[in-house]
Parts: C-alpha cells; sequence; structure tokens
C-alpha cells in the first residue's frame, strides 16, 4: 500500500465501497432499532394487544416475540451473505487495483 | 402432581462427578494452551487462531452467564411472558455489533477496543479514559457474577458462600494465568455447548410431556395460573424507562470488553462477520429454550415449590430438571451451572488484566515501548491483582442486592465504551479532546444517575422516592457522551488525528492485515 491515503478514498471505487457498506449497515440497523423500540413502545402503551389469545396457549405477544429473535439472527445471516458475496470481492477488486499501480 | 422434595442443596454425586469432570478437563486444556501461550498475540488473543464458529461459540458462551439462565428461566416461570421481553432485550444488541463494529474493530485494533478509539489520537489520555469506562464495565459485571455465584453454589450445593468464591476464584485465575486466550476460549467453547446440549435436553424432556407441542404446554401453563402469564404484566409500564434500558442493552453489548476483545482471536474480518452470525444464533436458540423452561417449571413444579426456595426463582430451571431427570440430570445441569459461572469470571478477568496490561501499563506508563516478556509478565500479574480483587468483592458485596450492577455494567458500555469507539471510526474530527470528554461525560453520568435512580436510591438504599425517574441511565448517559464528545471536538481540534483519518479509513475498509 504505497499510495496516498487521501488519494485512496477519494477514488470513486473506494467511495462507492464506503456508500454501499454505509447503506446496508444503516439499513439493517434501522430495521433493528425499529422493530425493537417499536415492540417495546407497544408493550409500553397498549399491553392488551401482545396479551390477546390467538387460542388457548397462544398469545399474539409469543410470535411476536420469537419473530424478533429470529429476524435477529435472520439480519445478522443476510449482512454476512452481503459481505461475503459483494463486499469481499469490492474490496479485493481495489486491493488488486492498488497494488497494479 | 405430589408436592415433592428436592434433593437441591444436598451434596449430589452425579453433580460433583460431572463437576471434576469438567475441572479436569478444562485443567488439561490449560496444561497445554500454557505451553502454546508465550507472546501477548498468545496471551490476548490466542494467537488470532481461532475460527470464526469457535468464536462464534466462545462469545455465546461469553453472554451466556448462570444469571441469564437460572435467572431467566425463574422471570419466565414466576411472571410468564415478560422473561421473553427481557431476553430478546439482550439479542438485539448483537446485529448492531455486526453491522457497525465488528469489522471496524478487527481491521483497526490489536487486542482491546482501546487500541481503536486511540488509533490516531494522543495515546496515553484517550487510553487513560477508555481504561476507566473498560474496568468499571468489567468490575460490576464481575460483582454481579461473583455474588450471584457464591449464592448460587451455596444453594445448590450446600457450600459455604465464602468457600464457594474463593474456589471459583482459584479455578479461574488457573485457566486466564496459565492458559490466556487460548484456555479461556476453549473453556467458554466446552461451556457453550455443555449449557445449550443441556437446556435442550432439557426442553425435550419438557415437550415430551405435551405431544412436542409448546402451545400445550402454554395452554396448562394458562389453565393453571390463567391467562395473565402469556401476557406482558409489569416489566415495561413506562415508555421512557423501557427506551432508556433497551438502548443500555443494544448498544451496551457493543462497548463490552470481553465481548469486543474476542474479535482479535479470529484471523480476519471475514471471520469476525461469521462469528457473530454464530453467536446471534445459539443465543437466540438458547434464550428460546429458557422461555420454554421457565413454563415448563411454571407447570411441572409450580410457581410455590419455586419462590419457596427462592424469591427470584433461581432454582426454577434446576428443579424442573430434577422433576423430569432425577437426581442425574439435576447433578448434570447444576453442574452445568457452575461451569457457566467459571467460564465467564474468566472472561471478564481477562479482559480486565489485558486493558491493564496493554492499555495502562505498556501504552500509558511505558509509552508504548515494552518488550513481549515484559508485557505478558505484567498480563499474568494483573490477571492474579483482578483475580484477587474479585474474590475480595465477592466476599465484601455478600448478601448485598447486587442485581442492578449489570444494569450498571451496560450503562457504563453504552455510554463510555460505545460512543467513543463509533465516533473514532466514523467521524474525522473526532478529537483527543473529544475522546476524554466523551467517555468521562459517559462514566460520570451513567454511575451517578443510577445511584439516583430509582434502582439504588430506593431499592438499595431505601428513600422513599428516587431524584433521577429512570431505572436505567442510558438515555440521558449515552446521549451526554455523544454531546460531550462532539462540544470537546469543536473545542480543541486534533490536526494529526485528522490527517490521520484516510489512513485508518482506508485500513478500516480495507483490511491491510493487523501484524
Amino acid at each position: 500500500m504505497n499510495k496516498d491515503p487521501e488519494a485512496i478514498i477519494n477514488t470513486p471505487e473506494f467511495k462507492a465501497l464506503v456508500a454501499k457498506q454505509w447503506s446496508v449497515s444503516a439499513v439493517l440497523s434501522i430495521i433493528m432499532l425499529g422493530v425493537y423500540f417499536g415492540f417495546i413502545l407497544v408493550l409500553a402503551f397498549d399491553k392488551g394487544t401482545l396479551g390477546g389469545l390467538i387460542t388457548d396457549g397462544l398469545s399474539v405477544g409469543i410470535p411476536i416475540g420469537l419473530f424478533v429473535i429470529v429476524l435477529a439472527w435472520g439480519l445478522t445471516g443476510i449482512y454476512v451473505y452481503w459481505a461475503n458475496d459483494k463486499y469481499d470481492s469490492a474490496v479485493n477488486a481495489i486491493r488488486q487495483s492498488l497494488r497494479r499501480n | 402432581m405430589d408436592q415433592f422434595t428436592t434433593t437441591i442443596g444436598q451434596p449430589n454425586i452425579t453433580s460433583i462427578l460431572f463437576f471434576f469432570l469438567f475441572i479436569t478437563g478444562t485443567m488439561f486444556i490449560t496444561y497445554f494452551a500454557a505451553k502454546k501461550s508465550k507472546t501477548t498475540a498468545d496471551f490476548y488473543a490466542a494467537g488470532g487462531g481461532i475460527s470464526g464458529f469457535q468464536n462464534g461459540l466462545a462469545l455465546a458462551g461469553d453472554y451466556m452467564s448462570a444469571a441469564s439462565f437460572l435467572g431467566i428461566a425463574g422471570l419466565v416461570s414466576l411472571k410468564g411472558y415478560d422473561g421473553l421481553i427481557y431476553s430478546i432485550g439482550f439479542l438485539v444488541g448483537w446485529p448492531i455489533i455486526m453491522f457497525l463494529i465488528a469489522e471496524p474493530l478487527r481491521n483497526l485494533g490489536k487486542y482491546t477496543f482501546a487500541d481503536v478509539v486511540a488509533y490516531r489520537l494522543s495515546q496515553k489520555p484517550v487510553r487513560i479514559a477508555a481504561s476507566v469506562g473498560s474496568l468499571m464495565t468489567v468490575c460490576f459485571y464481575l460483582i454481579a457474577q461473583m455474588v450471584g455465584s457464591g449464592a448460587l453454589i451455596h444453594m445448590v450445593f450446600g457450600l459455604k458462600y465464602e468457600i464457594a468464591i474463593v474456589f471459583v476464584g482459584a479455578v479461574m485465575i488457573c485457566y486466564v494465568l496459565f492458559g490466556g486466550m487460548l484456555a479461556t476460549t476453549w473453556v467458554q467453547i466446552i461451556k457453550a455447548v455443555l449449557l445449550l446440549s443441556g437446556a435442550t435436553v432439557l426442553v425435550a424432556f419438557v415437550l415430551a410431556k405435551f405431544n412436542y407441542n409448546p402451545v400445550e404446554l402454554f395452554a396448562a401453563a394458562q389453565a393453571k395460573y390463567g391467562d395473565k402469564v402469556l401476557a406482558p404484566g409489569g416489566l415495561v409500564s413506562n415508555p421512557w424507562d423501557a427506551i432508556s434500558l433497551g438502548l443500555a442493552l443494544m448498544f451496551g453489548t457493543a462497548g463490552l470488553p470481553h465481548i469486543l476483545m474476542r474479535f482479535y482471536t479470529v484471523p480476519d474480518a471475514k471471520a469476525a462477520r461469521k462469528s457473530v452470525f454464530v453467536a446471534t444464533g445459539f443465543i437466540g436458540f438458547f434464550y428460546i429454550l429458557t422461555f420454554i423452561i421457565g413454563f415448563g417449571a411454571m407447570v411441572l413444579v409450580g410457581q410455590d415449590v419455586i419462590s419457596n426456595m427462592d424469591k427470584g426463582g433461581n432454582m426454577a430451571a434446576l428443579l424442573l430438571a430434577e422433576v423430569t431427570g432425577g437426581t442425574v440430570f439435576l447433578g448434570f445441569i447444576a453442574a452445568v451451572a457452575f461451569a457457566t459461572i467459571l467460564a465467564v469470571v474468566a472472561g471478564l478477568t481477562l479482559a480486565g488484566a489485558t486493558t491493564l496490561s496493554h492499555d495502562l501499563y505498556v501504552n500509558v506508563f511505558r509509552g508504548g515501548k515494552a518488550n513481549e516478556q515484559e508485557e505478558v509478565r505484567v498480563a499474568k500479574i494483573a490477571t492474579l491483582c483482578l483475580g484477587v480483587l474479585a474474590v475480595v468483592l465477592g466476599l465484601v458485596f455478600k448478601g448485598q442486592n447486587v442485581a442492578f450492577m449489570v444494569g450498571l455494567a451496560f450503562a457504563i458500555a453504552a455510554s463510555a465504551n460505545f460512543p467513543a469507539l463509533l465516533m473514532s471510526i466514523m467521524w474525522r474530527k473526532f478529537s483527543t479532546l473529544g475522546a476524554v470528554f466523551s467517555i468521562v461525560t459517559g462514566t460520570t453520568l451513567a454511575v451517578v444517575l443510577i445511584v439516583i435512580s430509582p434502582t439504588v436510591w430506593v431499592s438499595v438504599l431505601h428513600n422513599p422516592t428516587a431524584i433521577f425517574p429512570l431505572k436505567n441511565p442510558a438515555l440521558i448517559s449515552m446521549t451526554g457522551a455523544f454531546i460531550a464528545g462532539w462540544i470537546g471536538s469543536m473545542i480543541k481540534r486534533d490536526e494529526r488525528a485528522e490527517t490521520l483519518y484516510p489512513e485508518q479509513k482506508v485500513r478500516n475498509y480495507l483490511g491491510v492485515s493487523v501484524e
């Protein structure tokens, strides 16, 4: 890495990489924050909703709680899938072009 | 069902047998790890040779404490649905670690998160401030774990509290002192596998009685204790309280030093990502298991029996193990709970010792100029001191209400550690003064506000009303830390740090090898 770092971060490839990474991270974080705080606020303001029974032995809150747990895991999975597929290859491409120059 | 008489509290042969098997096995590992732990990279980071999957299990092991196993199962058994709300709070911090922290941490740091915060800032002031945040998080977490473990071992094995504390301290010091991160990681992995499989078998035993249908189990609980067990109760009532606690749990996880330091045990950012995915999966699965275990205990053991034994419900999972699997299975689950305690305190002690030696001794006291041997020696002395301190604190706080300390540890982690870490990664103009301001403000606000909050002012100090209304201070202390970081950076700019930012950014994204 013998190039000037300031020049590297201003190349269109690097800028695109940062923008892409940032947008994926931001969107996934906002989904997680939104779902979790949405869940908490429903609990705080209207307990009845989640306490309502679907059938005997199953209240609305149970599948929703499970959904939040599975979503948290699923979002990390989406990130890993995206990063392994797209991000790493973009990083490698930039590294290669730096080595050539 | 007849009121059954439990054998909990009496020496249990299976339990002792399983426990000695665990101790012998982990001591063997420590012995082999000791031979391989020569350098600082070995001691702090297991030489970076842990795979993503292994690290995921170890992360899950670090996070699934005895308190979360026995405590959450107990909470569910007595309160029903509320226990699930609690678990969800602890899980949702993990995706945040993945999206915002994991890769920069791996690419920019060496052994501690302070490496990242101090990457382009003045070493001494930033390291001192970050060490304070780090050590306070570790110490409060450690006190809660030690006191909980002494009480738990006393209750389960009938061993005296003091003896239990000294024993836990001694074994844990052995792991960390001789085996460093390598032994600690393997202890963590073994414990995670034991805990997950033990809990899975317990759930299978329970569900076998309900045609393997959880809904039938919940319906039995509903028939016995009413609709309220399936509905949210009093845990979340004030929305501001709920938001503040939610922030502490969500961003506190991303500021726990013993969790963050695990990202240096894997070879690269790709493995770091994988480990968060694996950890989140296992922790989520574990929380679903504890939910079913809690309901199983509610139905098969009964709330009266559980709360007669321990008001907080901590014995629910163990009572359930005895009812469904007899004394042999009880012995196994009790031994797993003991192993869990050992592994978690070992992880915390290692994180604290690393801060003392790597951040404070080497980078502050010796100005970054210490050779490998000296640093490893200091790290070992720090381990011994912290281990002894943990035992002393465990003894001093005997019988005290320390439940708030976990909340406090998360609040400090979310306020002192996380904002400084995030700003140092993302913000070019973040300066040395900004970092110090942010960490000091976050720590001070978190500690002061929790003392005058209902959690301590009313529940521990028995005053009639609290000065500060929220039970957890994170809403104010974390926001305060971000604002203080911004103000500090505006007051005194750091030209050198701004010049170094492009280099940091390149390394952050392209992950030029750490060594």
